[in-house]
């Protein structure tokens, strides 16, 4: 098929930013297309400068094109701006790297980080000239596929998305392309989509929901069942055993023009058992499979000559866990090959292992952003969530930047939480008050910028069981903390829409009736619900409304026990029985350590896979209470015989 | 003991093609990133975020090409003026699609910077459905007025301006694949004019097609030349995109 480049270059000259539409990255490696190869649109629901860095995103596209039956390349929601010249040029979805139209691939394949871009989803299948339900897609249409964090629950998007795929896919994309390849060399003759579809559904991870029924007993769900015999009951997510095994990407894309996180990225592990409760990504990605240092060390400086980028990023869920994190750290910002001029930022640090040696070596360069995450303001609270941070950690590891050189800083919190009350609230403002005074021992202009985020229970966490703090108590719990934290100097405040946040939780417990609320909100015009100028709440509730659907039922409401979640038929390989243990003690306000260093509690992410986690040290990295809990002399009145669990620290 | 010297280095490229649609900051970026990735000896400003010290010329409208773009490098005190001819090879072999680096030269001591030398800019117009005998009317119109006062935007302020003066030349022309177009020299002093400001001075809603900058001038007592004129060390790879 032909480059849409001619037709295109003519719209660019008239829209916002048209860079992002060229393509033209450092690092682009498309193979030929050829009939015999399955062609795959890797898609990013929101814009270039959001989606080029992904870094699953790329790992896959790496993945396909080295393969000799695979080739993949990359496309990007179109601002609203080129989108509107598009539908009056009928130019279709086109890919970036050579400006093909999306019906020169056979999937069009989503990453889904997050649910306010499932409009944009719906959106792009539009775009891509296909039907937007699957049941009304003929033999050789597009498939439509998505992977991502968001598909752990995948109803929602169940009437739009032909499969999904549950959990790491750098092996489970190739599985795919073996079916597919085969349905390929095979006559596009009636049944054969459906024939396609039904081998996929066997593939381990692989999520077909048409080879499912859901029926429900009045507003719950009765059953989700298989209709074929063959068809798994349970769709267990893949597990990558080993990271070493995948150093990728190995040419990680640099644009032209700026994007976020615009910097070199090296994953140095996957996985999470810090158990926080309220985050589904520690869940869901466990166990913990570090990357060995050597291999860190080799792709970073590497990464650094291929892409002349002046600043890496060592990506994770807790990066200060990383076994190898002092020597790579300092072996980066010594090594002479870096001149001086290479800084190395830690996104997502705990505030326990961020100590002035860290720090020291992180500002020999330029000294990038810092962000500490003690997610809540009181003790009481991080025991209910599990984040068992001290406050004198965050005020130790707030005077380790400051004392280095930062001026100011960035504190993330959520409210919302289980069992929060307005001291809880509150205590936030406490808490970075008293990280600006420290600051000011320093340095007379230091400041705290304070992030707030409204909490949404996520599936397979313990808090999937939660109702959701109602919109109007969010927003009286920010205009409360606001108020408070009006009367300190030196601290800003910054929130998520509590409006937002209500969207969010619709898609994020949501079953297979919300699809046509999706629809709905998506024929209304509502793209790029991420972006506060285009977010419309009156559209949700009214969509809402018209579906004959509850917000108080989908969002507000606790679930029981027993109830069959809309995504009961995904297994994130952990047990029922761990998840609503946690719930118990998170009411409780009973911590639990992390089995990194500290014997299993067989939650069932490792015993269920044969596999175990990967770290170097055996040991928790020193400094700090490490967040473990396994300082046992904070708290006093630690109700041991509890739950019969390793229970930790009560308030200091 | 004199402070070290930092030898100054002026680059010239082109840019055709895809890349055009990047924006001038853009393009110092991918500068950075690429001599970085050459391992050329860029000296860094001092203070609390060093950054190397490059300096751009007049910013090309997003969306233009051109035949002559041009920066100016300043490098650490022990870079080798040996190397000199090796850099546009090197910086080609890294360098986007569509960007080829044409000249390099070192500048004498004690010149100005790009910005403040650069009088005028030469640039090839194109224009869609407009017969030839139209265009050639429009220069007549132009070219014969007293004056041509029009309110723009300039740093978010609405601006009047006679802009007839910043016309130095205007000719109505036939392009390689036979469309009409325009060629104008537009001052870079003072208030400036950009091509797409001619095109609405011309006719309120026209659009360009392609618009290529093809020499930034420096005048000097009516005596004209380039920054840097494309001579010995001009790489010879063929420049993508052209037409």
């Amino acid at each position: 098929m032909n480059s849409l480049w001619p037709e295109l270059e003519h719209l660019l000259g008239r829209v916002q930013k048209p860079a992002r539409y060229i393509g033209c990255e450092d690092g682009i490696k498309v193979s030929e297309h050829a009939p015999h190869k399955v062609a795959w649109l890797l898609t990013y629901p929101d814009t270039y400068e959001i989606g080029l860095p992904n870094q699953g995103l790329q790992i896959l596209y790496e993945i396909l094109n080295e393969r000799d039956d695979a080739v993949a390349e990359r496309s990007y929601a179109p601002w609203t701006d080129l989108e509107a010249e598009m539908r009056t040029a009928r130019l279709p979805l086109f890919s970036v790297d050579n400006h093909l139209p999306a019906a020169a691939f056979d999937v069009l394949a989503f990453n889904l980080s997050a649910e306010l871009v499932y409009t944009n989803v719906l959106n792009l299948i539009d775009l891509a000239g296909v039907p937007v339900r699957a049941a009304d897609r003929g033999e050789t249409d597009l498939l439509v596929a998505a992977g991502g964090h968001c598909t752990y629950n995948p109803e929602p998007l169940a009437d739009f998305v032909d499969f999904f795929v549950i959990g790491d896919g750098e092996e489970v994309v190739s599985d795919i392309t073996d079916v597919l390849r085969e349905w390929k060399a095979t006559p596009r003759s009636s049944g054969a989509r459906v024939g396609m579809l039904r081998d996929l559904a066997k593939v381990p991870g692989v999520y077909v929901p048409a080879m499912y029924e859901v029926s429900y007993d009045g507003e719950h769900i009765a059953e989700i069942a298989p209709r074929y015999p063959d068809i798994p009951e349970r769709v267990a997510k893949r597990t990558v055993a080993d990271l070493a095994e995948w150093p990728y990407p190995k040419n990680q894309l640099v644009p032209l023009t700026e994007v976020v996180h615009d910097r070199l990225n090296v994953e140095v592990f996957r996985g999470c058992t810090r158990g926080c409760r309220f985050c589904q990504a520690g869940m869901i990605t466990r166990p913990v499979r570090e990357r060995p240092s050597e291999q860190v060390r080799t792709m970073v400086q590497n990464g650094l000559q291929r892409t002349g980028y002046d600043e890496v990023a060592l990506t994770s869920l807790s990066t200060a866990d990383f076994s190898g994190i002092g020597e790579v750290v300092a072996g980066t910002v010594n090594d002479p090959m870096n001149c001086g001029q290479v800084s190395v930022s830690l996104p997502s640090l705990r505030v326990d292992a961020f100590t002035v040696g860290v720090a020291a070596q992180l500002q020999k360069a330029r000294r990038t952003g810092l962000t500490f995450a003690p997610e809540a303001g009181t003790w009481r609270m991080r025991q209910v969530i599990n984040k068992l941070i001290a406050e004198e950690d965050l005020y130790r590891a707030v005077e380790s930047a400051f004392s280095q050189g930062w001026r100011r800083m960035k504190l993330y919190f959520l409210t919302g939480l289980p069992s929060e009350t307005d001291i809880d609230t509150l205590g936030i403002a406490e808490l970075s008050k008293n990280c600006v005074e420290i600051g000011k021992r320093y340095n007379k202009t230091a400041s705290v910028t304070l992030s707030v985020g409204g909490f949404v229970p996520k599936p397979f966490t313990p808090f999937q069981w939660f109702g959701q703090n109602t919109e109007a108590e969010l927003s009286r719990k920010i205009y409360m903390l606001r108020d408070e934290v009006k009367k300190s100097r030196g601290v800003q405040m910054k929130w998520h829409d509590p409006k937002a946040t209500l969207a969010e939780g619709i898609a994020s417990r949501g079953d297979r009736r919300i699809g046509r609320v999706i629809e709905a909100v998506w024929r209304r015009g509502g793209t790029f619900q991420e972006w506060s100028e285009h977010f419309s709440y009156d559209l949700w509730v009214e969509c809402m409304a018209e579906a004959g659907l509850s917000i108080d039922w989908y969002v507000y409401r606790h679930r029981r026990e027993d109830e069959i979640l809309p995504w009961s038929h995904i297994s994130a390989g952990l047990h029922h029985e761990f998840l609503w243990q946690e719930w118990q003690d998170a009411l409780a306000e009973v911590g639990l350590p992390d089995c990194r260093w500290t014997p299993c509690y067989d939650c069932g992410a490792c015993t269920g896979y044969g596999i175990e986690h990967i770290v170097a040290s055996a040991t928790p990295p020193a400094g700090g209470s490490q967040g473990t809990g396994q300082d046992l002399s904070r708290g006093g009145a630690v109700p041991v015989e509890l739950l019969g669990r390793k229970p930790v620290g009560a308030a200091p | 003991m004199n402070p070290p010297h930092h030898p100054k280095i002026r680059v010239r490229y082109a840019k055709y093609g895809k890349v055009r649609f990047t924006s001038h900051r853009d393009m110092a970026r991918v500068w950075e990133r690429n001599l970085r990735k050459i391992g050329f000896p860029v000296a860094y400003s001092e203070g609390f975020s060093p950054r190397p010290k490059l300096s751009f010329g007049l910013a090309l409208p997003t969306g233009a090409e051109s035949d002559g773009e041009y920066f100016d490098i300043t490098a650490d005190p022990d870079w080798d003026t040996a190397d000199l001819d090796e850099l546009p090879m090197q910086l080609n072999a890294v360098v986007p699609s569509g960007i080829s680096v044409q000249a390099v030269a070192i500048l004498p001591p004690g010149s100005e910077s790009l910005q403040s030398v650069v009088t005028s800019s030469t640039w090839a117009i194109e224009l869609f459905d407009i017969e030839p005998v139209q265009a050639m009317a429009w220069v007549s119109r132009v070219l014969d007025a007293e004056e041509l006062v029009v309110t723009r935007e300039r740093k978010g302020k609405p601006v009047t301006d006679d802009l007839r003066p910043e016309i130095r030349s205007l000719e109505a022309t036939e392009f390689a694949f036979g469309g009409p177009g325009l060629v104008a020299e537009l001052s870079t002093v003072g208030r400036a004019l950009r091509p797409s400001e001619l095109l609405m001075v011309i006719e309120p809603h026209l659009h360009g097609g392609l618009i290529r900058r093809r020499q930034q001038w420096i005048s000097v007592d009516g005596a004209r030349s380039e920054p840097l004129a494309v001579g010995a060390a001009v790489d010879h790879r063929t420049p993508v995109g052209v037409r």
